[in-house]
């Protein structure tokens, strides 16, 4: 598998977009792998008393596929330092949400990019933010 | 109703003391960091990454050796099932503060905002633990869901040596839900409905006749009885001679661009973007507005010729739309 070098990136570059179907089985394994069994993220009757018409992604499958989606650009020698979201529509079920990004910073000294993030589903954006990470000054 | 003079000025005295204090109890991970609960998140997130799963992959990248996914840093502090029930713990302050917003009716929370650092991937056997903390409550804002305060606390996660691993700083809102009381837990819980529809047009006597026709498949014109002036969209009277008396005829859908517009935002849910509307000059003399699809936006031009088709534009209703002709 390739993994990118500091070098390989230019500020402006886009990575390759991600679409994720958006189904109750991701819904709940995101929520169970992340031990997260608050109701709404399992229990579509919760969801309901809640307003919502079916369960809806938690925000650490949220961030889970954010990581996911920059590393399957960045590779395995990346390491990433940060990540900050905004939070907008819910991803509910029966949708697509489609991840997009960009190079937007390089920092020489760090070794570092910061990528700008967006998911989008049918409702506008799930998902805004940044992630940061430092990759190798060379082939590993 | 928001809360207002002595009545917020009260509330607010009995918010300052949980600002800047510890919630009072300490996340402890009930499992040291483990390649099952590891492959059980990459499973589910579709994520391949070899450093997280296959050891011998991992051991010759920058890693050297497996590690876990950083955005499961909180991953391994939850509570699991007990989340799902049961009693809150009466020494949690954030839960507590929680309960004071709810009596004082402001019972909607929604998660706005998270950011995560990570100062190194955790890898197995480690133990991770964290300590929160309500770092601050803003003034009282009116927000699109309703009234309410935004709540910032800070999480620090900790590993089996007492060294920091990784920090979450996490803002929810809580907010008045008024007469919208379902919305009580959970994040995005305003009351959304299925998949996003266009918006609907509003039918009454003068022109429901117009969309049955369409439902029918059909493009019609009304025409004015006297003077026999065509007129789009459908309206009780004639501009030309003031006559109410109207028939119908059905155009051909043959037509060419007099002018349009390609809107690219705001994007409102249910359309497509970008968006090409245009103002069609049919053959049979009237102007009528509908998108062009199936058309680069960029290849799109004033004097082209275009044909109607009449087709549903999403679940629920149909439309004339134009393609190129």
């Amino acid at each position: 598998m390739q993994s990118l070098n500091y070098a390989d990136v230019t500020v402006g570059d886009s990575l390759p977009e991600l679409p994720i179907d958006l189904t109750v089985s991701l819904i709940v394994a995101g929520a169970v792998a992340s031990q997260d069994y608050t109701p709404v993220h399992h229990d579509k009757s919760a969801a309901q008393a809640a307003g919502m018409q079916d369960v809806f992604m938690n925000i650490l499958t949220t961030n889970g596929l954010v990581s996911r989606f920059v590393t399957d650009w960045a590779g395995m020698d990346s390491r990433v330092t940060d990540v900050a979201i905004k939070l907008g529509t819910p991803n509910l079920p029966g949708d697509t949400m489609v991840l997009t990004g960009a190079v937007i910073e390089k920092n020489d000294q760090e070794g570092s990019v910061t990528v700008e993030v967006t998911g989008k589903n049918a409702w506008g954006n799930h998902v805004t933010g940044t992630v940061g990470l430092i990759l190798p000054r060379e082939a590993n | 109703m928001a809360l207002a003079g002595k009545a917020r000025e009260d509330f607010e005295k009995k918010l300052k003391p949980y600002v800047g204090i510890g919630i009072g109890v300490e996340d402890v991970g009930r499992n040291p960091v483990n390649q099952a609960m590891i492959r059980q998140w990459c499973e589910a997130m579709g994520d391949e990454l070899g450093v997280y799963t296959d050891a011998a992959a991992a051991a010759v990248s920058t890693h050297e050796g497996i590690v876990a996914p950083p955005t499961m840093l909180q991953a391994w502090i939850l509570g699991g099932v007990a989340m799902a029930g049961g009693e809150d713990d009466p020494r949690d302050k954030q839960k507590e503060l929680h309960r004071l917003f709810d009596e004082h009716g402001f019972t909607g929370v929604v998660a706005t905002n998270t950011e995560q650092k990570y100062l190194r991937y955790l890898r197995p056997g480690d133990e991770v633990r964290a300590a929160t903390q309500i770092e601050s409550i803003s003034e009282q804002k009116a927000t699109g869901l309703g009234v309410g305060y935004f709540i910032n606390t800070r999480t620090l996660f900790y590993d089996q040596d007492d060294a920091e691993v990784g920090s979450l700083t996490f803002r929810v809102l809580k907010f008045e839900t008024e007469d919208r009381p379902s919305a009580s837990e959970g994040e995005g819980s305003s009351a959304i409905p299925g998949k996003p529809q266009r918006i609907k047009p509003v039918l009454g006597h003068d022109n429901e006749w117009w969309w049955q026709c369409v439902e029918k498949g059909e493009l019609a014109i009304q025409k004015c009885s006297s003077c026999g002036v065509l007129r789009h969209p459908p309206r009780p009277m004639c501009g030309e001679c003031q006559s109410t008396d109207w028939e119908f005829i059905f155009s051909t859908g043959r037509g060419t661009i007099n002018s349009y517009v390609v809107i690219h935002y705001p994007e409102v849910p249910g359309y497509t973007y970008p968006l090409v509307v245009a103002v069609v000059d049919l053959e049979e003399g009237t102007r009528f507005v509908s998108n062009v699809v199936d058309v680069d936006p960029a290849e799109v031009e004033i004097g082209m010729s275009v044909q109607a088709s009449i087709e549903h534009v999403d679940d629920e209703m149909k439309l004339p739309v134009f393609r190129r002709a």
